[in-house]
């Protein structure tokens, strides 16, 4: 399992990075990257208001 | 910039702007550093204050007030209303800000006390010694800096790092996030008076809409959730499924997302060299979302603390329990309420929502303040909010309500 941002959809809001047990998420000026510590737990992608966080497989 | 300050502050919303003017103009030697390009943009808030409390702290200027309502008005699941004052709609109305104004002059403030302040600036470490914080890691346009400071203030709002990095746990766990989308939409009929509140599992499960006027034919318009909705939907598809509806002839003119923390207090705010505020140090209301005040409330403290600190040379965790001590027996005080009473709502179902309002109707809720709109909800209701009693164990009076103390409960 994969995080993937879609960029297209993020606001650039936050709100995943204060959920994420690993602070795996940074918000650098106007986009997220996540980091290879994220475990897949998958809540940033629950919490995302507008869905920008994919889970792939 | 130079390689020293007294202290630098993370972050420049509310919190940091207020921390760095309190500080300043108090004598010490600032930073305040941004990530930003744009201080205050994009707007991450509903723009909602009590004006009451807000002029406690700042003059108001029309240049940052969009509006001023009178009060709010709450809308049960059946469409029962329920309006009430100013005062007792608690942190959340008053004026309708204009925050991309407002946090700019905020951070003016703070620079004309003689702060420095830069943008397009993020911290990304801190720099330790000995089990104190000393400084800060920046990078600014592709560079990066080591910048040492007596104390760090870490507000740096819901994405806060600071904390985390300073071994302090403030990651929100689920449920304690209220996630959020709002659009300001124009060309619609709305009431300039009046902050409205639309509660329904159907329409926002574990939320609420609102809409807050910006002017007679301007809204903002948002939806929060806290908990995890079903797989396949989103903030945005419940926001969009409301707008359709209310509004389907609305344009929309921006659209923001946001999370805030409704997650109540968590267990430490400060530790060797460092202080965090605000979002960051998690002080919003768990119940309204409203943070703005909070954050320039506990801003104030903070900044008078780092002062009293500096000049007693001791930034050690245990000297700065004061601003902990002080935040929590005010801001941490309300916010325990609020958690109490935002807990026993999520579980509510939509006929429970109804009763409540319908126990309401025809009473005078102009003048109580959000506690005695709880106790009179609890009065009449007891079997259904049984669990809030706590709240009013150690409370001798309300005002604008007849309290008899809780004791006296059957
Ligand atoms: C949709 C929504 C609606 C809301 N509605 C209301 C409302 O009606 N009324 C109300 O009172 N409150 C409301 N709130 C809450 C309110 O917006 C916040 O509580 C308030 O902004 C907190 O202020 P702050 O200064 O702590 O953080 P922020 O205003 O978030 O400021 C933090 C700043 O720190 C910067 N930053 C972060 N990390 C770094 C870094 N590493 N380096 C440098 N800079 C950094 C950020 O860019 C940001 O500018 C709402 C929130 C949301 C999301
Ligand atoms: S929560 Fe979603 S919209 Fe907000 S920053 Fe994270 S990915 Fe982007
Ligand atoms: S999946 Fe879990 S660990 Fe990975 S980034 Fe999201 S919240 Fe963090």
């Amino acid at each position: 399992m994969v995080i993937n941002v879609n960029r297209y959809k993020c606001g650039y809001c936050g709100a995943c990075v204060s959920v994420c047990p690993m602070g795996a998420i940074e918000l650098i000026e106007t986009w997220i990257v996540v980091d290879d510590t994220c475990n897949n737990c998958g809540i940033c992608s629950r919490l995302c208001p507008v869905g920008a966080l994919e889970v792939s497989t | 910039m130079k390689d020293r300050y007294d202290i630098i502050v993370v972050g420049a919303g509310p919190a940091g702007s207020t921390t760095a003017k309190t500080a300043a103009s108090r004598g010490l030697d600032v930073l305040m550093i941004e990530k930003r390009q744009q201080i205050g943009d994009p707007v991450r808030c509903a723009e909602g204050v009590n004006k009451e409390y807000i002029r406690n702290f700042v003059r108001p200027d029309p240049a940052w007030i969009s509006a001023e309502v009178k009060g709010s008005r709450i809308y049960a699941p059946n469409g029962k209303m329920v309006e009430m004052g100013e005062e007792l709609s608690g942190v959340e109305v008053g004026y309708v800000l204009e925050r991309k104004v407002f946090d700019r002059a905020l951070a003016m403030e703070a620079a004309h006390a003689g702060a420095q302040v830069m943008v397009k600036t993020r911290a990304s470490g801190l720099l330790t010694n000995n089990g104190y914080v000393t400084g800060i890691i920046a990078q600014h346009m592709g560079k990066s800096y080591d910048i040492k400071c007596d104390i760090v203030i870490g507000a740096d709002g819901v994405e806060s790092k600071i904390g985390r990095w300073a071994g302090i746990d403030t990651t929100i766990k689920p449920g304690g996030l209220c996630s959020c989308m709002q659009y300001l939409i124009t060309d619609i009929d709305v009431d300039p008076d009046f902050c409205e509140f639309y509660l329904g599992n159907g329409i926002a499960p574990t939320g609420y809409i609102w809409v807050f006027p910006k002017g007679k034919n301007e809204a903002n318009v948002g939806i929060g959730i806290s908990g995890f909705l079903p797989k396949n939907q989103t903030v945005n598809d419940l926001l969009d499924d409301f707008v359709k509806k209310k509004y389907p002839k609305g344009k929309i003119i921006e659209l923001i997302y946001g999370g805030v923390p409704a997650c109540g207090t968590i267990e430490r705010t400060v530790s060797n060299g460092l202080i965090l505020v605000g979002d960051a140090a998690r002080q919003s209301d768990p119940l309204t979302g409203g943070g703005i005040f909070n954050s320039i409330w506990a801003g104030d403290m903070a900044g008078k603390v780092a002062v009293k600190a500096i000049k007693s040379s001791d930034v050690s965790a245990e000297f700065l329990q004061e601003y902990e001590r002080k935040w929590r027996a005010e801001i941490g005080k309300n916010i325990d309420t609020s958690l109490i009473v935002k807990n026993r709502f999520l579980t509510l179902s939509d006929d429970d929502m109804n009763t409540l309002a319908d126990s309401l109707e025809n009473m005078d809720l102009k003048t109580v303040s959000l506690l005695g709109l709880v106790w009179t909800l609890f009065k009449t209701n007891k079997k259904l909010l049984w669990d809030l009693r706590s709240i009013f164990k150690d409370i001798k009076e309300i005002k604008g309500v007849d309290f008899d103390d809780i004791e006296n409960i059957d």
